[in-house]
């Protein structure tokens, strides 16, 4: 038993966060919100620094790495708020395709993912729209139960606008056939998704409470920073709270599933319910620390908030996993009790 | 990462399970706040002490198993799966017990150590006077040096079973001259001292809980002081660390009462409104929260690491989890929660969680009212202004 990330999974964590601090500050991320979106100079240095190969097979020209390792970076992708669709890929689409590396045509998919060179969307048929697929080579979708890996070119893509400005969606319509066709895997392909929405939104959540906190060290009201009032400190450290206790449950579900434990289901339950929870909070109360300047479009927190938003409402939204988790603690034969916390259900 | 346990850890887990099978009393003993009562705990603490259960993380010489952390752990989750007593002695064996070990001389923890293990000497805590409370930095308290012995004068207040503890750790101000957290040191004393008079005060179930202490020229001998005189803030900082970090409120003791929870809810879930179900599940989600973060702190510390600040995000969390959890189980219990001992059909659990609930009252007050700690929060962690 030992629950701690090893010392070279938190220098890596610790090297993402530099590169993000110094190539997507909120001030490039208000740049590309007004153009294209998104930035190939920056994903050319993102495959560069291992990061679109970190969960490939070394077979497949990846870094081999698992959902524990990647649960970190995706905190610090939701911390700055990147907007290419890293996380979506390396976290969902390779450990899936990962299982098919039988298939030359998937094995080829995962090489070009490590080489940065192609990029593959992701949908859950539980949510009615695909993020960045216009500009995806594929998309991974579910139908029936099944996995299917469909060339861009067989999908016809309505793009809709969403409250986050660098977010891409689009309804996909699309006819499943025997090419498409991978196998079964869609319970966890939901699970993928949750997991990693939860870790965004912690490192989104973390990010609004350093925006807020700054902004009450610097602004003044009756004479002092707004920091010293104890509103406001209450405020902020609440949410410090709830972030702090939604890390565990989360790292907890990117073990159990890159294990393939049966909990599984049950942890990312918990984890996706408690991130969604802690970033909430976190956006109702940096909004309110930053009074009207944070109801405006000229500060950055509005880029974390919605993308916190965004987040919340995709792979399960709250109800579903709420409901989902008290089928799997409240019914009868369910495990509870601290001997299960660990156990194999 | 692995977040499994070890064929070792699995084997003390089974020790621990047949020993607690084997000797927690089949009765319930009396509440440990009344003479009786405290007494049955203190022969509990001595059959903790003969099995080598009593504290299994100290050293072997000093009647633990030299356990670490992940095994407390396990130890906890065990001890309260056995429905086993409340620890009578916790302000001595979690709180005094590693602030001696860090900062008392060899032989103070020879003195002290072993006996507290045992039971033998049943510790309060004296920090707090009337006037002061959250702000503990304006403690009055005298000690004044009289050749090797303080001549102590002065009043604590809400000290924790003080009533029939044996002995008492407080600080007092050794240098008349000083202000604030200046000029106080970390003294033990026997609580049978001439001129010490004891108030037991009631608590809100009734029962003497805590108690007021007068000092009238108590003599107190200088080898009782803890750490250096006028060092006596820093020592009850870490102390206060211990109290709010890691081992006071174990997990295990939230994941039985959330479990119990659960139990509750499904025995009268036809009964109650559908929305109690998901103040069930947080309570339960919560309570796993707690013991994965305890996991985690575990892990770092058993790596070299140490508990800072973020001691105080435990306080709050675990403090606000257990009244809520208590407040949900009177909601599910409806009109019997009022019920403190008869008439219901079964009359120990509502009166359990009645009795539970009033103590989870105390939680967000104790240990630093979670008001200071909001503050510590925001100004130590997120650096927000005075
Ligand atoms: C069950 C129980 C057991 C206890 N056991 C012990 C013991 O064994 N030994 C011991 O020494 N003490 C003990 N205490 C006392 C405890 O430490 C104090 O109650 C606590 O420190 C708060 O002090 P107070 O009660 O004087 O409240 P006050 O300090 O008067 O506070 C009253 C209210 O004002 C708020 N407040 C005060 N200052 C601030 C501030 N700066 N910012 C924001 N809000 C503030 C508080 O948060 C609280 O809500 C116990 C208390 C309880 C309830």
């Amino acid at each position: 038993m030992n629950f701690a990330f090893t010392a070279d999974q938190l220098l890596f964590r610790d090297t993402v966060r530099d590169f993000l601090a110094a190539e997507c500050t909120p001030a490039d991320v208000r740049t590309l919100a007004a153009g294209e979106g998104r930035s190939a100079a920056r994903w050319g240095k993102l495959a560069e620094l291992g990061l679109t190969g970190l969960t490939v097979p070394e077979a497949q020209g990846g870094l081999g790495l698992t959902l524990v390792d990647l649960v970190l970076i995706a905190e610090e992708a939701g911390r700055a708020a990147l907007p290419e669709p890293l996380i979506d890929q390396i976290g969902i689409v390779v450990p899936l395709l990962a299982r098919f590396t039988h298939r030359p045509e998937v094995a080829a998919v995962l090489e070009g993912i490590a080489a940065g060179t192609v990029t593959v969307a992701v949908g859950h048929p539980a949510d009615p729209y695909v993020a960045d697929a216009a500009d995806a080579d594929w998309l991974l979708l579910g139908r029936d139960d099944a996995l299917h890996l469909v060339p861009r070119g067989k999908v016809t893509l309505t793009q809709e606008v969403s409250v986050d400005p660098l977010r891409h969606i689009a309804a996909v319509a699309w006819a499943p056939d025997n090419t498409t066709l991978l196998g079964e895997g869609l319970d966890d392909l939901l699970d993928h998704g949750a997991l990693c929405a939860s870790a965004q939104a912690l490192g989104l959540a973390q990010a609004m409470v350093e925006l807020a906190a700054d902004y009450a060290r610097t602004r003044s009201q009756f004479g002092k920073p707004i920091g010293s009032f104890q509103a406001v400190k209450h405020h902020l450290a609440s949410v410090q709270v709830a972030i702090e206790f939604a890390k565990a449950p989360v790292y907890k579900a990117a073990f159990s599933l890159a294990q393939g434990l049966p909990r599984a289901a049950r942890d990312i339950a918990h984890g996706r319910i408690a991130a969604i929870d802690a970033a909430a909070a976190a956006a109702r109360t940096a909004i309110q620390v930053f009074g009207a300047m944070g109801y405006t479009y000229e500060v950055d927190l509005h880029f974390f908030m919605k993308r916190a938003w965004a987040l919340a409402g995709v792979w399960g939204d709250r109800h579903f996993h709420v409901s989902r988790l008290q089928h799997l603690v409240l019914s009868d034969d369910a495990p509870t009790g601290a001997d299960a916390t660990f156990g194999p259900k | 990462m692995d977040l499994t346990y070890t064929p070792g850890q699995q084997a003390f887990r089974a020790d621990v399970r047949a020993w607690m099978a084997a000797n927690v009393p089949a009765h319930k003993l009396k509440s440990y706040d009344t003479r009786e009562g405290f007494e049955e705990h203190r022969a509990w603490e001595r059959t903790l002490n003969e099995g080598r259960y009593a504290m299994i993380t100290w050293p072997e010489i000093l009647g633990g198993r030299g356990a670490n952390l992940i095994e407390w752990l396990i130890f906890e989750e065990e001890y309260y799966r056995a429905g086993a007593p409340g620890r009578v002695n916790q302000n001595g064996i979690f709180l005094l017990g590693p602030t001696l070990m860090e900062y008392g001389t060899p032989e103070q923890k020879a003195r002290f150590l072993p006996r507290m293990a045992a039971g033998e000497d049943i510790w309060a805590q004296g920090w707090s006077e009337p006037g002061a409370g959250s702000d503990m930095a304006a403690i009055r308290t005298k000690a004044v040096r009289d050749g090797d012995h303080y001549v102590i004068n002065g009043q604590k207040t809400w000290s924790t079973r003080a009533a029939f503890a044996d002995w008492c750790f407080g600080l007092f101000r050794t240098d008349p001259n000083s202000e604030r957290h200046h000029g106080m040191s970390f003294i033990l004393l026997p609580l049978d001292t001439p001129g010490i008079t004891r108030r037991p005060i009631p608590q809100l179930d009734g029962e003497p809980g805590f108690a007021e202490l007068f000092f009238d020229d108590v003599r107190v001998p200088v080898e009782n002081r803890l750490g250096g005189e006028g060092e006596g803030w820093n020592i009850a900082m870490a102390t206060a660390g211990f109290e709010r970090g890691l081992m006071l409120r174990s997990p295990a003791r939230f994941q039985e009462t959330a479990k119990r929870l659960v139990t509750l809810y499904r025995r009268h879930q036809a009964k109650v409104s559908p929305a109690v179900g998901e103040a069930v599940l947080k309570a339960w989600m919560d309570a796993e929260a707690y013991c994965l973060n305890t996991y985690m702190t575990a892990s770092r510390l058993m790596a070299g690491g140490k508990i800072g600040q973020e001691a105080s995000l435990n306080k709050i969390f675990w403090s606000e989890l257990d009244r809520s959890m208590h407040e949900t189980a009177l909601s599910i219990l409806g009109a019997r929660a009022e019920l403190l001992a008869n008439g219901v059909d079964d009359p120990d659990e509502a009166t359990r969680w009645l009795k539970g609930f009033l103590f989870s009252l105390a939680g967000p007050i104790y240990a630093g009212t979670n008001e200071i700690q909001r503050n510590v929060i925001a100004e130590r962690l997120l650096k927000l202004p005075r």
